[in-house]
């Protein structure tokens, strides 16, 4: 098992109280294994992926543990974390668009990067890792501004691998994108796998429909925590919680994916994270909610890598 | 390139034209006659003589002839560098008056804005996230901005040179000198320089260190600055971008504030009555002397845009980003 999360509990500090955005999460992800993290906006995805590698200020570890390759990582620790960052652990943000600073050259900025962590700059290898996605080695003598968004979003891609980490967090990486760069990118990464540049990826998005595609586990999250986890083709085929049948329904057809039909298509809103109700965060807007919900449901393993958390799955 | 800074110099041109026209209209427009003034003040009886001397003033300075001739005549001797004769010490030159005058301006701004400005920055960036210096620099900063330079001369001019009597606290220069190139004269020169120097150096100092230091906190918040710690680069390499791109706004502002550093920098000379641009205009329009008012604004002017030229020239070298554009970017 290349990483462990254990009862993690993430709680960002603010004026009105503690927001928590992860509360108790638990789950495991394979070596070579690309997991594919969806639910509504707000639910915590963001969260947790930044609690892999960076938590910003606001952020508070509260509970629990991240181990990964039999290391646990010092997550609230951002000087100790560091010696991690980039080697073991390595990112893909969301921002791919304007993460490259706007006034340096790429191969500067990336001969500097590398320095900065005690690597040297194999020419020949990065410019074998663009060519595989397509860009062209002279990409490395323009300034960020000189590049389309795809260009950049490739090139923030191979940048974030090039020390071969073990796993890779892509937050977000397709939303700004085309439906044919949508595909070109998820390719890209699979191809990254195939290579062995990344050992394992969590692959965070609001699309059921490209997760499918590219992960071989699918985990929805509900309001800070795991609803429902098991094999791609499981969770869109036989899922469990009603929380991912809804969201399934609000698909047209797996496979198919209509501009802008996403996952708004279930009625209600999530709760609020500031002071979450108690029992079932999916209650008020589960369709067979009863009784028992008034309780958490624990996440049970219904068949084997099958977990979900639901009285009545 | 050429584009971009011949569009610069339309500007700039235009610019200057207008503030040239602005400067001929003001005079001949303005209530008052200097010609009037200063035959009174040759203490004239004889009403012949009176009139004689008003017809020769008046030929002198050109005001007899029609006014868009005055207006053509205006350019020719402007593009000649002649500005005319100074009322005020008549019949000296205007551009001889303004010459002995701007040295002491020019040794005034020259290094307050370059020195405050380096100096600012350099602070303001230190200071950004070092909680301790923070909470110093930021209050401190704000009351020195938000000071006018009047008022800060004015309590420099009364601590140092009233109560502690370290500096004197008027003049260029002691009265009883001469002006020449002795050690005892430098020193002296720098003597008086230094208050008025302060003042100017200390109410740009902290506008700059401010805006340093938001910028700074921008940056490091900024996508680039967040990945690169995502990436665990350390924050010396993350502080150097930072800086190298807070600058860049700096430049701007150093280019926007030109006009209130330079009309700071005359106020204050007026205050330690230094010798210089500023007290000259306080001389000419206490004797209505509107040649050397002119002449010294249109010079104040042309300073100021060939001062902002050199920014421009300097911004396009620092920012890539500029230069990139205009090579024509290739996406
Ligand atoms: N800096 C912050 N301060 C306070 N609360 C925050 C902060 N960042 C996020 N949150 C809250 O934490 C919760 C989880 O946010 P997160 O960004 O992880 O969501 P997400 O699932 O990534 O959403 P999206 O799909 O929109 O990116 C949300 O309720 C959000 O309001
Ligand atoms: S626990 Fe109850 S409320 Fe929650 S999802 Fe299951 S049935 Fe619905
Ligand atoms: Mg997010």
């Amino acid at each position: 098992m290349s990483l462990q999360v254990s009862e993690l509990k993430v709680h960002y500090r603010t004026l009105k109280g503690d927001v928590r955005a992860l509360d108790g999460m638990s789950f495991g992800l394979g070596d070579g294994e690309i997991l594919g993290l969806v639910g509504e906006s707000g639910c915590g995805k963001s969260t947790l992926g930044k609690s892999l590698i960076r938590m910003d200020g606001r952020m508070r570890r509260v509970g629990g543990t991240v181990v990964l390759d039999g290391r646990e990582l010092p997550i609230d620790d951002d000087r100790a974390m560091n010696e991690f960052r980039f080697r073991e652990v390595s990112l893909i943000p969301q921002y791919a668009m304007s993460a490259l600073n706007p006034t340096r050259k790429i191969r500067r900025m990336v001969t500097e990067l590398l320095r900065s962590r005690g690597a040297a700059l194999d020419l020949a290898e990065l410019e074998r890792r663009m060519a595989q996605v397509g860009l062209p080695a002279e990409v490395l003598d323009r300034y960020p501004i000189e590049l389309s968004g795809g260009m950049k979003q490739r090139m923030v891609m191979v940048i974030s691998t090039l020390l071969d980490p073990s796993l890779l967090i892509a937050d977000e990486v397709t939303s700004a994108l085309d439906v044919s760069t949508q595909k070109a990118v998820a390719r890209a990464l699979l191809g990254f796998r195939e290579s062995g540049y990344v050992k394992s990826m969590i692959f965070v998005t609001h699309d059921l429909a490209l997760t499918h595609h590219i992960a071989d586990t699918i985990m929805v999250m509900y309001a800070g925590r795991l609803a429902e986890k098991a094999p791609a083709d499981v969770i869109v085929k036989a899922p469990r919680h009603p929380y991912t049948k809804l969201l399934l329904d609000a698909l047209p057809e797996v496979g198919v994916r209509y501009a802008d039909r996403r996952l708004e298509g279930i009625a209600g809103s999530p709760p609020s994270l500031l002071n979450p109700p108690a029992g079932c965060r999916f209650r008020d807007r589960c369709p067979i909610a009863g009784e028992e919900c008034a309780e958490d449901p624990p996440v049970a393993e219904l068949a084997p890598d099958h977990h979900v958390a639901c009285w009545k799955a | 390139m050429r584009r971009y800074f011949g569009r610069k110099l339309l500007i700039y041109g235009l610019t200057f034209f207008v503030a040239v026209t602005v400067n001929w209209m003001i005079p001949r427009f303005m209530p008052g006659d200097p010609v009037a003034s200063m035959v009174a003040r040759a203490n004239v009886t004889k009403p012949e003589a009176v009139e004689a001397m008003r017809a020769y003033y008046t030929n002198l300075f050109g005001l007899d002839q029609p006014l868009w001739q005055q207006y053509l005549n205006f350019w020719g001797a402007l593009l000649r560098g002649d500005f005319g004769v100074s009322i005020w010490l008549f019949p000296t030159p205007v551009s001889d008056v303004i010459t002995t005058a701007v040295p002491y301006t020019l040794a005034l701004i020259v290094p307050s804005v370059l020195l405050s400005w380096v100096v600012g920055n350099r602070f303001g960036a230190y200071a950004a996230r070092r909680k301790l210096l923070d909470n110093t620099v930021l209050p401190v900063g704000y009351v020195l901005t938000a000071m006018p330079y009047m008022w800060l001369a004015v309590l420099l001019a009364w601590a140092f040179g009233v109560i502690l009597g370290w500096f004197p606290v008027a003049g260029g220069y002691s009265f009883s000198m001469r002006p020449n190139w002795s050690w005892t004269f430098l020193l002296d020169l720098l003597h008086h320089w230094t208050l008025p120097f302060l003042s100017l150096f200390l109410v740009a100092l902290g506008g700059w260190a401010i805006g340093m230091r938001n910028m700074i906190i921008y940056e490091l918040e900024s996508d680039y600055s967040n990945y690169l710690s995502a990436l665990g680069a350390p924050s010396r390499l993350i502080r150097r971008y930072a800086f190298r791109n807070a600058v860049l706004p700096q430049i701007t502002g150093l280019a926007l504030q030109l006009g209130v550093l330079v009309a700071g920098a005359l106020v204050t000379e007026i205050v330690f009555a230094y010798p210089g641009l500023g007290s000259l205009i306080l001389k000419a329009i206490q004797n209505k002397d509107f040649f050397l008012l002119q002449g010294t604004f249109l010079f104040i002017v042309l300073g100021v845009l060939i001062a902002n030229f050199i920014i421009d020239i300097v911004y396009v070298v620092v920012d890539p980003r500029t230069r990139a554009g205009m090579a024509g970017a290739q996406a």
